[in-house]
């Protein structure tokens, strides 16, 4: 193997993968039973950190960056001017025994321009799964991109190998998918959805009558969305994102605020700022429905399009149903408790465990770890401190932006001093 | 009635541990610390009793306390251990003193000073061993084993050895803690602790010295290539980097250390 060409396809194929969000590694079940190659029966495991602060899990590469689709969001457009590489299979499979066995990843995440035919593209994809499974007896972590357009029976094969699929739909809505992708249709990314979901299905039944039928995919499947590229309002955003939720049990919708990569005038232009804080709601909001007993309905509406910037959606959805608080934290049910601005998931639990032995009072929620700055406006607990309750919406809201240091603070004054 | 000793000696084992538990309850003591013989010298304040490790005695708590703290909160305990913290003993004691003695008790009585320092210490320890799994970086070496040092916050070995004896279940490998002088050996059939006499281990030895496969560095080189290309220059986030990868790990982070050429 030559390392300087090989490095220079990694860097230029690397590059070219690094927009795809996810890099999750976990929620699969492929133990090392026969002595062979690495595990993924649990967590996953973020090895690194680039200097954007996302996490580096997978060897995330493209197989080529040679497109035959001109996607105007994309970097790897057939009309960008770019340099051009691709691996050959065995250089894929190399590479991951070598960085796995030096503990650098936990797997690998294959994507790939569209060389010849979407079918094309997909079997060679597969085909580095297959060897990596049944020649290296791997048992890593492997997220492979259904490629759109890829026949039925490809992606039923891909999912024997790979422990997560997923295609992305880049583009929330359908008159932004026509004006960035004309030569995409959407159903090009549903129909790998479904064959996914119906392989999911299928095996998994099967599964209760057979034993030893063998793991279609077992950490699902997931998509992407870019948000900030068409001008599309968040609710447009999350409500397509709860579509694919429910409609092909996705384990994940990514968000991808948009950054720019080409001068095209249906598009921001270059050196527009990336939306970092608005893809930091959305993914606040994407929680809520998953974890915390939201319907989208509630958090977005025809009143409320767009989510707050400056607070989160739960302190905001909060602030405009002040009718359901205060809540007594010794008392409150569990899903209640769930919906206090400042009390997630690990604080419910762990004030649930806690009241069953004494009463609890703001200093043992403090400890416990909920952020009281927001939640003493929405709570009542055993304590003779007193809060005061007969504010309005806007002075908490006010109040709670004064008295908290905001890692987006700055941003916001740079907005504010607009005005 | 005898003056009895209110400082507690112990080989600084858990089982040692667990055996000063057992001591305390049996003879009634009052305790005010529980320190191993490198620590006790520093602070002699009263006559210390030396307490021998009795595995039947560390079993007998080891058992009461799974039962009555649950397997959850025996391995908090554990956990809590590891961490090596100044005085951690003690609060050990005085937990299992509330298990033993207290009629309501439960591990997850959050609201309860001593059982909340225990979770949040475990927690602590939890991520420094989920921190290991993730930032142990192997070499191979020209004997055919994949060697790594580490240097972590608490003693996370004997919480990481399951983890990468079923991982790497085809390779030899080596995990070292330069801090503690002690690593992990992997041989392909079992894990056993290893400790290296007089082996130093700066950079400049290991590369004079050749210890490595040739192809080493320029492995290293990919990776380092590789994490260099996944970075969106204008997404650029240092805080949370850091916040991340904390810089005192980046030694031995071959990604983080500069270029070999």
């Amino acid at each position: 193997m030559s390392f300087e060409r090989t490095r220079e396809k990694l860097n230029i194929l690397a590059d070219a993968a690094k927009y795809d969000i996810s890099c999750s590694s976990s929620g699969s079940k492929r133990s090392n039973k026969n002595k062979g190659l690495g595990n993924s029966d649990g967590m996953g495991i973020c090895h690194s950190y680039t200097e954007d602060g996302r996490c580096v899990s997978l060897l995330k590469i493209l197989l080529t960056n040679h497109c035959i689709f001109d996607c105007a969001y994309c970097i790897t457009r057939k009309s960008n001017d770019i340099p051009r590489a691709a691996f050959k299979v065995q250089e894929v499979v190399d590479l991951t025994m070598n960085f796995y066995r030096r503990n650098y990843i936990e797997g690998l995440f294959l994507s790939s321009g569209i060389f010849k035919s979407p079918d094309h593209t997909m079997e060679r994809l597969v085909q580095v799964a297959k060897k990596l499974r049944l020649e290296e007896n791997f048992n890593g972590y492997i997220h492979l991109k259904s490629i759109p357009g890829a026949s039925d029976e490809l992606m039923q094969e891909a999912g024997l190998y790979a422990d997560r699929l997923s295609v992305n739909i880049e583009i929330p809505t359908i008159s932004g998918l026509k004006l960035l992708a004309p030569d995409k249709k959407h159903e090009d990314f549903t129909k790998p959805m479904l064959a996914v979901k119906t392989g999911i299905d299928q095996y998994k039944s099967e599964k209760k009558i057979i034993r030893s039928t063998p793991k279609y995919a077992p950490a699902g499947q997931s998509t992407q969305m870019i948000v900030g590229a068409t001008g599309e309002s968040d609710r447009d955003v999350m409500y397509s994102a709860a579509y694919y939720y429910k409609k092909y049990q996705m384990k994940r919708v990514y968000y991808s605020g948009y950054i720019p990569v080409a001068s095209d005038n249906r598009l921001p232009a270059i050196g527009t700022a990336v939306p970092v804080l608005r893809e930091n709601r959305l993914y606040q909001t994407d929680w809520l429905l998953r974890f915390y007993g939201f319907d989208i309905r509630e958090l977005l509406n025809e009143e409320h399009k767009n989510l707050d910037l400056d607070i989160d959606p739960k302190l905001s959805w909060a602030l405009r149903n002040r009718g359901l608080f205060p809540l007594d934290i010794n008392t409150a049910e569990k899903h209640r408790i769930a919906r206090i601005p400042g009390i997630g998931l690990k604080s419910v639990y762990k004030i649930i465990e806690a009241r069953k032995y004494r009463k609890l009072n703001w200093d043992h929620l403090r400890k416990i770890g909920v952020a009281l700055n927001r939640a003493k406006y929405f709570i009542t607990c055993d304590s003779r401190g007193w809060v005061k309750q007969d504010l309005n919406s806007i002075q908490i809201k006010g109040l709670v932006l004064q008295e908290s240091a905001s890692k987006f603070r700055k941003e916001f004054s740079n907005q504010l001093s607009l005005f | 009635m005898k003056a009895q000793a209110n400082i507690l000696v112990y080989d600084g084992t858990f089982e040692g541990l667990l055996t000063c538990i057992f001591c305390v309850f049996e003879q009634k003591m009052e305790i005010t610390g529980i320190f191993t013989e490198e620590q006790v010298q520093h602070h002699i304040f009263s006559l210390p009793e030396v307490v021998v490790t009795n595995i039947k005695e560390y079993e007998r708590v080891k058992t009461g306390l799974q039962k009555i703290a649950s397997p959850t909160g025996y391995k908090q305990l554990y956990f809590a251990f590891l961490s090596e913290l100044p005085g951690i003993e003690l609060t050990i004691l005085r937990y299992a003193q509330q298990a033993f003695t207290q009629a309501d008790f439960s591990s997850k009585d959050y609201g309860d000073p001593v059982v909340l320092k225990i979770v949040q210490t475990a927690k602590m320890v939890s991520r420094e061993k989920h921190r290991m799994e993730a930032f142990v970086r192997f070499k191979l070496t020209k004997d055919n084993i994949y060697f790594a040092l580490i240097e972590p916050d608490f003693h996370v070995l004997p919480l990481i050895l399951r983890h990468f004896e079923s991982r790497y279940a085809d390779q030899k490998w080596i995990i070292y803690d330069k801090r503690r002088k002690i690593g992990l050996f992997y041989d392909l059939t079992s894990t056993v602790y290893v400790q290296f006499e007089n082996y130093q281990f700066s950079k400049n030895s290991n590369k004079k010295s050749g210890i490595y496969e040739e192809n080493e560095n320029e492995y290293e080189d990919l990776w380092q290539n590789y994490f260099n290309s996944v970075n969106i220059p204008s997404r650029k986030n240092t805080k949370l980097h850091v916040q991340h990868v904390p810089k005192r790990y980046w030694k031995y982070l071959s990604e983080k250390r500069p270029l070999h050429k």
